[in-house]
């Protein structure tokens, strides 16, 4: 992209594609108001990612994986571990003097611990800032939505009713989870839209929270009649990376990377939904099939994060409007920056939350709403003054 | 260029249009007109594609794809009344949504489209707000801005709907001449509600007056513009006089005495109230 020669061939080939197709039937060619030869583009700057942005967004990431690979109960000598990494990197000729203990602490403990919370991390943070798109509304995020709790009832259906299904070679865990969540996301739907307006943002966060409510009594109930398993359910839900091994990264790798995919690729249509549902549809973007689509990758992975690492919230609210604050509204820039910092955010979330109380744990929930309640309500007065 | 047969459009239960059947030449300029709640914004939104209808919308003798946002907005551009205004994002920004519909659904614009959005800033003379977020724009740049938009679609039918109803009377000029010069020099076919009716006639080539849903009256300015039938459409009272480029119509006091205007103010429930 950026490439005149690129560019020209582009051109080329869609006027070739206009000849072929009619469109419609219209008989001569579209209307070339303003077809001039010359350079006038030189000062149209359509916003685009910055490279910079993109590389604080991946040292932000970085720094946070490596402060984590080195702290931790077992005490390792940070040169060591440093060096145990790079051995494991082709052509580069390091040796380490770890045990065989130490290395799986590193690679079977912390590296999948980092990348599962790297991977939530980025899938919450681009899941919050498409819904917060394709909803015109600022303060949506998962579990205002009511995703979280539908996965959340989801996974706990599947942890009281169906033991014997989680010997299987594919977890039903995240399956169940992403059903309740589906099921959520459509009551949520259903009720915001009665009351009219899909753009209203209080009518869509009421319904959210009515949704989440419900299915969190539901979820209460059926934990409360199943003792036995009181603890699985109640450390699920706290939210946690501690059971991380590479197993659970496995999981939820393919759904994050499509849900990923599908939600960067609609970077642009978020702007163009952004002024509104019949302007969008004037200039030929459909609104409505738009946002089925966002809803549909952003619930998926929702669904698979929370699956495997509880109820964590906020995140999909902070590091968006975070960034949002940073290098403005456009979703261009936001959701390919809510991945990375959505990484960073959480790795260095799961960092506070395993060594604050070392060698116990906080739950990583605690943490994040611990720093994103007091900025929920920044937002909210931002918010109140656009409206 | 655009023919429209039997268009009836039902909102809710409600008949808003029924049966409004007109056609439109390439490269003319109809003017909508009619009182309130006609069914003026509702005929726009229809030839847009924007709501369901029955009835036929052609556009050059074929059906108008309706069921193709794409395919529509490269024929048909819109100036909605009361654009959603999206305030932080910028100006250039804004006008390259008009270029949606022309490149790939999920690809960024290419070469063209920037250099097309460039030259509508050029002509609309907004170049200098092109990195400015539309917020910050007064009333009559973010109505320029609107109508940049929709010209950086390049349609050939460009739907107006009161373009120049938040504008003072010298930017309200400014965005009809615009619209008119573009129709002399490119072809372009110009369908606009406005209600002042002075600046329909002034502008368009034809009028069509809408009234209850079905079309009152349509032909030339001088043909369906009189005191009459004004009175009898809209149920103002008015002086009709002869302008330099068109009719002048001036809005007179009813008479308020029982005797003289008695006859063609007694259906308006305004004057029964009185």
């Amino acid at each position: 992209m950026g490439t005149v020669e690129g560019d020209q061939l582009r051109d080329l080939g869609r006027a070739r594609l206009l000849t072929r197709q009619p469109r419609g039937g219209l008989s001569e060619p579209e209307l070339r108001l303003f077809d001039d030869p010359g350079d006038l583009e030189a000062g149209i700057h359509p916003t685009r990612l910055r490279p910079g942005h993109v590389a604080l967004g991946i040292a932000v990431l970085l720094a946070a994986a490596v402060a984590s690979l080195l702290v931790g109960p077992a005490d390792l000598p940070p040169g060591a571990v440093l060096a145990q990494v790079a051995s494991r990197i082709p052509l580069l000729d390091v040796h380490s003097h770890l045990s065989a203990t130490d290395v799986a602490v590193i690679w079977q403990l912390r590296m999948p611990r980092i990348v599962l919370g790297a991977l939530v991390g980025a899938m919450l943070a681009l899941a919050g800032a498409s819904y917060q798109g394709v909803f015109h509304n600022p303060l949506a995020d998962p579990y205002l939505l009511g995703v979280a709790s539908g996965a959340g009832l989801g996974a706990t259906i599947a942890i009281i009713l169906l033991p014997q299904l989680l010997s299987w070679p594919v977890s039903p865990l995240p399956l169940s989870a992403f059903a309740g969540a589906i099921l959520a996301v459509a009551a949520t739907f259903a009720l915001g839209r009665s009351g009219q307006k899909l753009r209203n943002a209080s009518s869509l966060i009421l319904s959210g929270v009515a949704v989440g409510a419900f299915f969190t009594a539901a979820q209460t109930f059926l934990q409360q009649r199943s003792t036995p398993v009181l603890q699985e359910v109640y450390s699920w839900i706290l939210g946690s990376l501690s059971t991380a091994g590479w197993s659970d990264v496995e999981l939820i790798l393919p759904y994050v990377a499509v849900a990923s995919v599908v939600l960067v690729s609609c970077r642009g249509l978020l702007d163009a939904l952004s002024v509104g549902d019949d302007e969008a549809k004037s200039v030929g973007v459909r609104a409505d099939r738009v946002r089925l689509i966002v809803v549909i990758a952003a619930t998926l992975g929702t669904a698979a994060a929370v699956a495997v690492s509880g109820l964590i919230g906020f995140v999909g609210i902070i590091v968006p409007h975070t960034i949002r604050l940073l290098v403005g509204p456009s979703y261009r820039r936001i959701l390919p920056l809510a991945l990375l910092f959505g990484a960073g955010f959480l790795v260095l979330a799961d960092l506070v939350a395993r060594s604050v109380l070392s060698p116990g744990e906080i739950p990583i929930g605690v943490v994040t709403a611990f720093l994103g309640a007091p900025f929920f309500l920044v937002v909210l007065r931002q918010s109140r003054r656009f409206a | 260029m655009l023919e429209i047969d039997n268009l009836v459009v039902e909102l809710g239960t409600q008949a808003v249009l029924e049966g409004v059947s007109a056609t439109i030449e390439r490269g003319s300029w109809v003017g909508l007109v009619g009182p309130n709640g006609a069914g003026k914004t509702t005929l726009l939104r229809a030839v847009a594609g924007l709501i369901d209808y029955r009835g036929e919308i052609c556009i050059d003798g074929c059906p108008a794809p309706r069921r193709r946002p794409r395919a529509m907005a490269r024929l048909v551009a819109f100036v909605p009344q009361r654009p959603l205004l999206p305030s932080a994002m910028t100006v250039s920004d804004y006008v390259l949504l008009g270029r949606s519909a022309h490149h790939h659904v999920l690809a960024s614009e290419t070469r063209r489209d920037r250099r097309i959005v460039a030259a509508v800033l050029e002509r609309l003379e907004l170049k200098p707000f092109a990195r400015k977020p539309v917020g910050e724009l007064s009333g009559g740049e973010a109505q320029r801005a609107v109508l940049a938009r929709s010209l950086a679609q390049e349609a050939p039918l460009l739907v107006m709907d009161e373009p120049t109803t938040s504008l003072d009377l010298g930017h309200g000029q400014l965005v009809l001449e615009l619209a008119d010069s573009l129709r002399r020099e490119h072809g372009l076919t110009v369908l606009a509600a406005l209600h002042d009716l002075t600046l329909a006639s002034q502008y368009a080539e034809r009028l069509l007056v809408l009234s209850g849903g079905r079309v009152a009256l349509d032909g030339p300015a001088a043909d369906v513009l009189d005191q009459a039938s004004i009175e009898r459409v809209f149920g103002a009272s008015v002086e009709v006089l002869a302008g330099r480029d068109g009719l002048v119509v001036a809005p007179v006091r009813p008479r308020r005495s029982a005797a003289g205007q008695a006859g063609s103010r007694s259906a308006t429930p305004i004057a029964s109230l009185r």
